[in-house]
């Protein structure tokens, strides 16, 4: 397969990712959004990797599945000290920075 | 040509400025009132002790072309040399005028110690700091030896009037009229200013001596517009001396406390218009059609402040009419092209109105008003005070040998002399109305029926301050007797001034002590006269009209544009900001998918800006 069918597939998931992150009301969903764009630069990484034979895509693939972990260890607790605090982690209701 | 010592105008003009600073720095000084009056009054006897020895040792300059008598220090440096000097000119006129300024004001100063007893003690710290500035810029004023400079001091004596005149600010009258005060004379300095800056820009200085010698040489006389400059300059004295039509501030003037009505009147603020022309007589007589005015003018305001002092009923604005009238007198004689004649009415006139006027506030403290009509029968009770102030008033009636004939005559004979044959004609019916009106003062304050209601005690100070002035005028009206010199004038003129004068006397004798003439059918008689003169021309009701009418008007014009344009403006810009605001932070919901929808949206727009940009 072609580099671009790769590069398609990435898009669509970050694509996905983002309309994850614009329409779930659900801080939790919008987390799960934030992941799906990540892997899709992960995919990105990787095919380039493999097609123009260079290993700092790799390498950089394992930091980012590293980052996003932890990410998302910090990301949930957050979301769960919200709820802690506020009894919702609905987006909208989270509105403390409005202006 | 008298030189006098320019250390001792220093020390002249030092003294008062002292005094000035030390009552207006020291606080405590000022709010005691009584040390403040103790600080003014020594140092203005000290200065009179130096003018009157600067003035016994000032030395005449015999032969040979004449010194310069002024001595000056640069001031505004430019890049040709400094553009005005500052200094003292210690000539004859100057001499003779630190002598009047510092002994009336000394006088004044004791005078008004009893005279504002009853003050409170910062209010009498602050009447002798006025005082004190007062002095030292009518010194600063005669001792100038340049237009600028005597510019500057003729503003701070505008400045002083307007605080004297004012000084009991709560009353609204008083507040009134040292801004009429300042407002009218500020109209003729207006002129006065156009008028230096004129001359300025036609011969490049300030210094009297340098213009002088500009006359001297011709050239002045080639400089195109001097009549324009001049006619300017004078418009200065015409506000500063009350002359027609700026004469209306003068009688208002006395709603300040009587002494200083005394010094305004007698050697400080009036005397400063007739003193400039005085001084800058070769100036003006390069420009004959403005002295010819000067004489009309004089002679008008003259006749006319006369015949107002005739129905006025309270005894200090006659005297203030009065004043006009005799200002009328010098500057005519200026006109007429003698200033001799106008310094010298001008120094008889300071010595002997000053009198009147203390004279009239030892009336007013006795009788607790100011209509004349109230009064009667002091002569009986005060027969010191009525002396002096009987003194006082056939000096101005102009009865020999008393200082004001002598004056008047020279006066008369200049005027008469210069070929000004109607000035002439207005001022000898000016003298008989002069006559008149003041002895109709005296007949109706110190004989006639006495009033029950009179307290007759007066504080020594008051009493001795009038006395030693009446003493001083007799000896003054003496020595000009012995003096006098009948030159250029017909040997009628003496005589038929005094019979001018003798003739008013008799007109109020009959009408105000005999009762042979009642007062009501001759104000009938000449009843336009008395109409006009009630309602003084009209003038005040047309400046009052004017400052109504356009002055109110244009403030209202420019409150109407700082209140809807200049602010409108920032109004509009604020509440627009304001909106804007507003409208903006809607964008700041707070919601963070909110924010990454802007993202999201900007990367899309950079995307497609750098797509259609590398193409």
């Amino acid at each position: 397969m072609p580099l671009q069918a790769y590069l398609v597939l990435a898009a669509l998931v970050f694509a996905i990712g983002l309309f994850g992150v614009l329409t779930r009301r659900n801080a939790v969903g919008i987390l799960l959004g934030i992941e799906l764009m990540l892997n899709a630069v992960n995919i990105n990484l990787v095919s380039f990797a493999r097609f123009r034979a260079d290993v700092g895509g790799l390498v950089f693939t394992m930091f980012t599945i590293a980052i996003t972990v932890a990410e998302v260890a910090v990301g949930l607790a957050i979301i769960i000290a919200i709820f802690r605090a506020r009894r919702t982690i609905e987006a909208d209701h989270l509105d403390l920075l409005r202006g | 040509m008298l030189l006098g010592s320019p250390t001792l105008a220093l020390v002249v003009l030092a003294l008062p400025a002292a005094s000035f600073l030390l009552i207006g720095l020291i606080r405590p000084l000022r709010r005691r009132g009584r040390g403040a009056a103790a600080v003014s009054i020594a140092a203005m006897g000290a200065a009179l002790a130096v003018a009157v020895a600067m003035w016994q040792r000032a030395r005449p300059v015999l032969d040979g072309p004449p010194p310069n008598p002024s001595a000056t220090w640069s001031w505004l440096p430019a890049d040709g040399g400094p553009m005005a000097t500052v200094g003292v000119m210690v000539d004859g006129l100057p001499l003779a005028m630190c002598v009047l300024v510092t002994f009336i004001s000394f006088l004044v100063q004791v005078y008004s110690y009893a005279y504002l007893h009853d003050e409170p003690a910062p209010s009498l710290g602050r009447y002798y700091a006025y005082q004190s500035l007062f002095a030292f810029s009518m010194l600063g004023l005669v001792l100038a030896p340049g237009f600028l400079q005597m510019f500057v001091f003729w503003e701070l004596v505008g400045l002083c009037s307007y605080l004297l005149i004012g000084f009991w600010y709560d009353r609204p009258s008083a507040a009134r009229a040292a801004v009429k005060a300042f407002w009218i004379t500020k109209l003729g300095d207006l002129g006065f200013v156009a008028g230096i800056a004129m001359l300025w820009a036609a011969t490049g200085t300030f210094d009297f001596w340098t213009l002088f010698g500009m006359v001297d040489a011709g050239t002045l006389a080639a400089v195109a517009g001097l009549p324009t400059i001049m006619f300017l300059i004078y418009l200065g004295a015409v506000g500063k001396s009350a002359q027609f039509p700026l004469h209306v501030w003068l009688p208002d003037a006395m709603e300040g406390p009587t002494p200083v009505s005394a010094l305004i009147h007698a050697a400080t603020m009036v005397t400063a218009g007739v003193y400039m022309v005085a001084r800058a007589f070769p100036l003006f007589a390069l420009a004959p059609d403005v002295l010819t005015l000067v004489a009309w003018v004089g002679a008008g305001t003259a006749l006319l402040a006369a015949t107002m002092a005739c129905v006025e009923a309270d005894i200090k604005r006659v005297l203030a009419y009065s004043t006009v009238s005799q200002l009328g007198y010098m500057m005519a004689a200026a006109g007429a092209g003698d200033p001799q004649a106008s310094v010298s009415h001008l120094l008889t006139h300071g010595v002997f109105k000053a009198l009147l006027f203390l004279g009239a506030g030892v009336v007013i403290h006795v009788f607790h008003t100011n209509d004349m009509f109230r009064m009667g029968g002091l002569f009986g009770r005060l027969p010191w005070t009525g002396v002096a102030f009987l003194v006082a008033t056939l000096a101005l009636a102009g009865i020999p040998p008393f200082p004001g004939f002598f004056s008047k005559e020279a006066i008369l004979g200049a005027v008469l002399d210069g070929g000004f044959t109607g000035p002439f004609v207005l001022l000898a019916v000016t003298s008989f109305l002069t006559a008149f009106y003041m002895f109709r003062a005296v007949f109706l304050v110190f004989f006639g029926r006495p009033q029950a209601h009179a307290d007759a005690h007066v504080p020594l100070a008051m009493d001795g301050v009038c006395r030693l002035l009446a003493a001083v005028t007799v000896i003054y009206g003496l020595v000009l007797a012995f003096r006098a010199h009948h030159g250029e004038a017909p040997a009628w003129l003496p005589w038929a001034s005094m019979l001018v004068a003798v003739a008013g006397i008799a007109l109020a004798w009959a009408m105000y002590q005999r009762g042979a003439i009642e007062p009501a059918r001759l104000a009938s008689a000449l009843a336009p006269v008395d109409f006009m003169a009630r309602r003084r021309y009209g003038l005040d009701a047309l400046y009052a009209g004017l400052y109504r009418g356009v002055l109110l008007a244009l403030s209202a014009l420019v409150g109407w544009v700082d209140r809807y344009l200049v602010d409108g403006v920032l109004n509009v810009l604020s509440a627009a900001s304001l909106r804007a605001g507003d409208t903006l932070r809607r964008l700041q919901t707070g919601q963070p998918q909110d924010y990454v929808y802007g993202v999201a949206f900007g990367v899309l727009l950079l995307l497609v800006w750098a797509h259609v940009g590398s193409r």
